[in-house]
């Protein structure tokens, strides 16, 4: 066991790829915190990511990890944690990695519920390809894609989460560091599928296409945007625009998928035991 | 012969692959080789469908009918489709309660009212396809009775083993009890 | 002794997956391939599996190589739309010498086609469907019984050599019942990968050896070009591990083809065949030589690594060389390039859905025969 959060990273991999004033370190901290806080076994822990700069966080963790196809690492995850149940699997996704090109695998995983725990880097853009327009973008916004501001209406990942059935839903940002560490050691806590959405910025595209180069500023730009949830609820819908809810969002008890087809496993070998000594 | 070539063919939904899967069965008791290919469109009920069983006393290669030497139509699409390309030495069962087939001005060909038989002598139209493999062997002894009886029982759910067997029956009785009105002059 | 059973070619290649240790399965629902995941559905639970049915067939192979890399031997089983699907987790497999099965119930194409009806059009798909230079094994099956075999082989040979294998089949014999006698427990050899002996200094991505997740391994799995430890590697790094991954495979052409060859050593003309058109050969090949055609006939069952020198000295003696095969001319282009224009290679293809029959066959060799006898 380890309980320092350098000793959950591969320390010979830093400095790591991501661009000066990037949250993605920060979330990747607060998941190396959460890991240390909880104690987690490394031989029994697992980061996967997709592709994109959250997927980088794969290569940071020393334990084993899996940096898969773009959308895919939930489902590498889930036929991973299907034969292996003991391991605690944590998937560092990006906005685009789950809900773009993964959105179909991100909303089934949700609905099957497996012991899986979700981070999703939302930076609301493509990084890592320079700057393209993302499914979480807000209206309005410049990408390379939008030039003339993104006409489409975003993703609320963290309310799709909830519709389609996850049974741990938080999301904060990464200015709010004691939070992630917070909901991603209870995302990992949680016996089901976790969905841990942290707003974060992306200062060398987003804030450069969109008049917040300076990544303090920008930050605190997203952090102005949050209302707590124990507020939300006090706010009328005017309040409400151009607001953002954060915190503990939704938790769920129902039954998780690997747990459930194991049952099955015992059962079928219990009635095939039976059958074999009934002849 | 030591190779006969069989097509069963109907509607989807009628069981045509099931009766070939029985058919095969059964030949493979009386130790056949046999090989049962299915055709069939898109739809699960409905549309064209066709089991195609080869049964032979040598290895059989080609897996697929050639030259029919059995045809069993139980929809008048399948006459209309499957009919044309048999020829005259081939044994013809056609359905009499749905196919409306011209005079036809040949031997070995049998029409009997095997939906009819299956819905009012065993009391549903479902066991047709069993009905109509009872009727079909009775006709051209593909298979000894004692295997169409075990393939029947084997391949058919514990719930309707019996009405299964019965349906057997009552394809058999059909070309027994009734040869000359079902046989075109 | 086992009885004969009455088997159908998808419940042949459930069955040999079970026998040959799959205990994950993941798939998604198609037609012709859909009763292997229906059979295992219900008989991999009660061997201890787990079978899966995802959302679509990107997520199924995603799963099973999850799953190989938690340590079970691992399958999905498509058709041509959902292979089309699994083309960028193939090449993904095959960088990270992950092992896997995957089946393909060939289906005419392209797009939706005819789902019901057979194809031999995924022959290049298989060995070209993802990009970029890899390595990979394709095996093919003609007989009800022959689909069980290859199924346990290509299970052995994607665990041997840490490789994706696909297993090609098309909608008749996917479909098609026979009698056969299924081997026996302890008949067919069954082979599982191999762990080295230590984890200390072990390179995850250097030999055959394999170690999975959970074991303390720290691994870094990635599609990224990687060195012996995994981790991203550029230029000639890059380079000589792909070449290694390639020389796995490729130098062992020979050795993984597997093939039966009839009559050919007084062979004018040769019938080069696979999968399911072998049978209308078969049938063709009797006629022939009865006719007193010397005729032969090379069936293979293994179609990449394609065996390349097995083809020419196969062809070498005779004067004409026949490919039959349901697409517009696949596997053909190989076998012409192997025998590198030395004799008239020609294509007999069929695009209808229908399969190959012995008379077209067997008239076109006749013909041919004939032709080059008068000239």
């Amino acid at each position: 066991m380890a309980s320092e959060p350098r000793e959950y990273l591969r320390i010979e991999r830093l400095p790591h790829v991501w661009c000066p004033g990037c949250g993605h370190g920060m979330i990747t901290h607060a998941l190396a915190c959460a890991m240390a806080e909880l104690e987690l076994d490394p031989k029994q822990t697992a980061v996967i990511g997709g592709i994109g700069c959250s997927g980088r966080t794969a290569f940071l963790f020393d334990m084993d990890s899996m940096h898969t196809t773009h959308g895919r690492a939930v489902v590498f995850a889930t036929g991973l944690k299907l034969v292996r149940p003991a391991l605690t699997i944590v998937l560092a996704l990006g906005d685009g990695d789950a809900i773009g090109i993964g959105g179909n695998h991100f909303i089934h995983a949700c609905r099957r519920n497996l012991d899986l725990t979700a981070i999703i880097y939302n930076n609301a853009i493509y990084g890592q390809t320079g700057g393209q327009v993302a499914p979480t973008t807000p209206p309005a916004k410049k990408s390379t894609t939008s030039p003339y501001g993104n006409l489409e209406h975003p993703f609320d990942i963290a309310r799709l989460a909830i519709a389609a059935g996850a049974t741990y839903v938080a999301r904060t940002t990464s200015f709010d560091f004691a939070d992630m560490v917070k909901f991603i050691k209870r995302g990992i806590q949680h016996k089901g599928f976790s969905v841990i959405e942290v707003l974060t910025h992306c200062p060398t595209y987003y804030g450069r296409l969109n008049d917040l180069r300076d990544p303090y500023e920008m930050l605190h730009t997203i952090k102005e945007q949050t209302v707590p949830i124990e507020e939300w609820d006090q706010l009328s819908e005017e309040e409400r625009a151009g607001k953002i809810v954060i915190g503990e969002l939704h938790r769920q008890v129902r039954p998780e998928f690997v747990e459930s087809y194991y049952r099955l496993i015992a059962q079928m070998q219990r009635l095939q035991e039976n059958s074999v000594d009934g002849h | 012969m030591a190779t006969k070539q069989i097509q069963l063919t109907g509607a989807g939904g009628q069981g045509l692959v099931l009766a070939g899967i029985i058919l095969a069965e059964a030949a493979m008791r009386d130790g056949k080789n046999v090989a049962v290919a299915q055709s069939y469109g898109p739809e699960a009920r409905l549309g064209a469908s066709k089991a195609e069983v080869i049964i032979s006393s040598e290895k059989i290669a080609y897996p697929q009918v050639t030259q029919p030497d059995v045809l069993l139509c139980l929809s008048q699409d399948a006459f209309d489709k499957y009919f044309s390309a048999v020829n005259d030495r081939a044994l013809v069962l056609i359905d009499a309660t749905h196919v409306q087939a011209p005079t036809l001005g040949r031997n070995n060909i049998y029409r009997l009212p095997l939906v009819r038989a299956a819905a009012e002598q065993v009391g549903t139209k479902l066991v047709a396809n069993v009905v109509a493999l009872g009727a079909l062997n009775a006709l051209a002894g593909l298979v000894s009775w004692e295997s169409l009886q075990k393939a029947v029982e084997q391949r058919t759910p514990a719930k309707f083993r019996a009405q299964n067997l019965r349906a057997l029956e009552v394809g058999r009785r059909l070309v027994e009890n009734t040869p000359h009105q079902t046989k075109e002059v | 002794m086992r009885e004969q059973e009455l088997v159908q070619g998808n419940e042949a290649c459930a069955r040999g997956a079970i026998y040959a240790g799959c205990r994950f399965f993941a798939g998604y629902p198609i037609t012709p391939s859909s009763e292997i995941m229906e059979y295992l559905a219900r008989e991999l639970p009660k061997v201890g599996g787990i079978c899966l049915q995802m959302e679509d067939e990107i997520a199924s192979l995603s799963a099973v190589i999850g799953a190989s890399w938690g340590g079970a031997k691992a399958m999905t089983a498509t058709s041509g739309p959902g292979f089309s699907l699994m083309q960028e987790n193939i090449g993904y497999a095959a960088i990270t010498e992950t092992p896997c099965v995957i089946v393909d119930a060939q289906r005419a194409g392209p797009s939706t086609g005819q789902p019901t009806k057979a194809s031999q059009g995924d022959v290049m798909q298989a060995r070209w469907g993802t990009h970029g230079d890899h390595p990979i094994i394709v095996l093919t099956a003609s007989w009800v019984r022959e689909v069980f075999e290859m199924t346990v082989h290509a299970f052995n040979l994607s665990e041997r050599y840490r490789v994706p294998v696909i297993l090609l089949l098309d909608e008749v014999l996917a479909h098609l019942r026979e009698n056969v006698v299924l081997p026996e427990p302890g008949e067919l050899d069954v082979i599982s990968r191999r762990h080295p002996e230590r984890l200390e200094n072990f390179k995850p991505f250097f030999d055959e050896t394999m170690v999975t997740f959970g074991e303390g391994g720290r691994l870094m799995v990635t599609g990224m070009s990687h060195d012996e430890f995994g981790f991203p590697a550029q230029g000639k790094k890059a380079a000589e591990q792909l070449q290694r991954i390639l020389k796995k495979i490729e130098s062992r052409a020979e050795e993984l083809a597997i093939y039966r060859a009839h009559y050919l050593d007084d062979a004018d003309a040769v019938i080069v065949s696979y999968g399911i058109t072998s049978r209308a050969v078969e049938e063709s090949v009797r006629v022939l030589r009865a006719e007193g055609l010397a005729v032969g006939w090379l069936d293979l069952k293994t179609l990449w690594p394609f065996p390349e020198k097995l083809i020419r000295s196969c062809t070498e003696h005779a004067q004409y060389v026949l490919v039959p095969e349901l697409n517009a001319g696949q596997l053909v282009r190989e076998v012409e390039r192997a025998v590198g224009g030395r004799v008239l290679v020609e294509h007999l293809g069929r695009l209808d859905g229908y399969l190959i029959t012995p008379e077209e066959i067997a008239a076109r060799v006749y013909d041919r025969v004939e032709c080059l006898k008068g000239a």
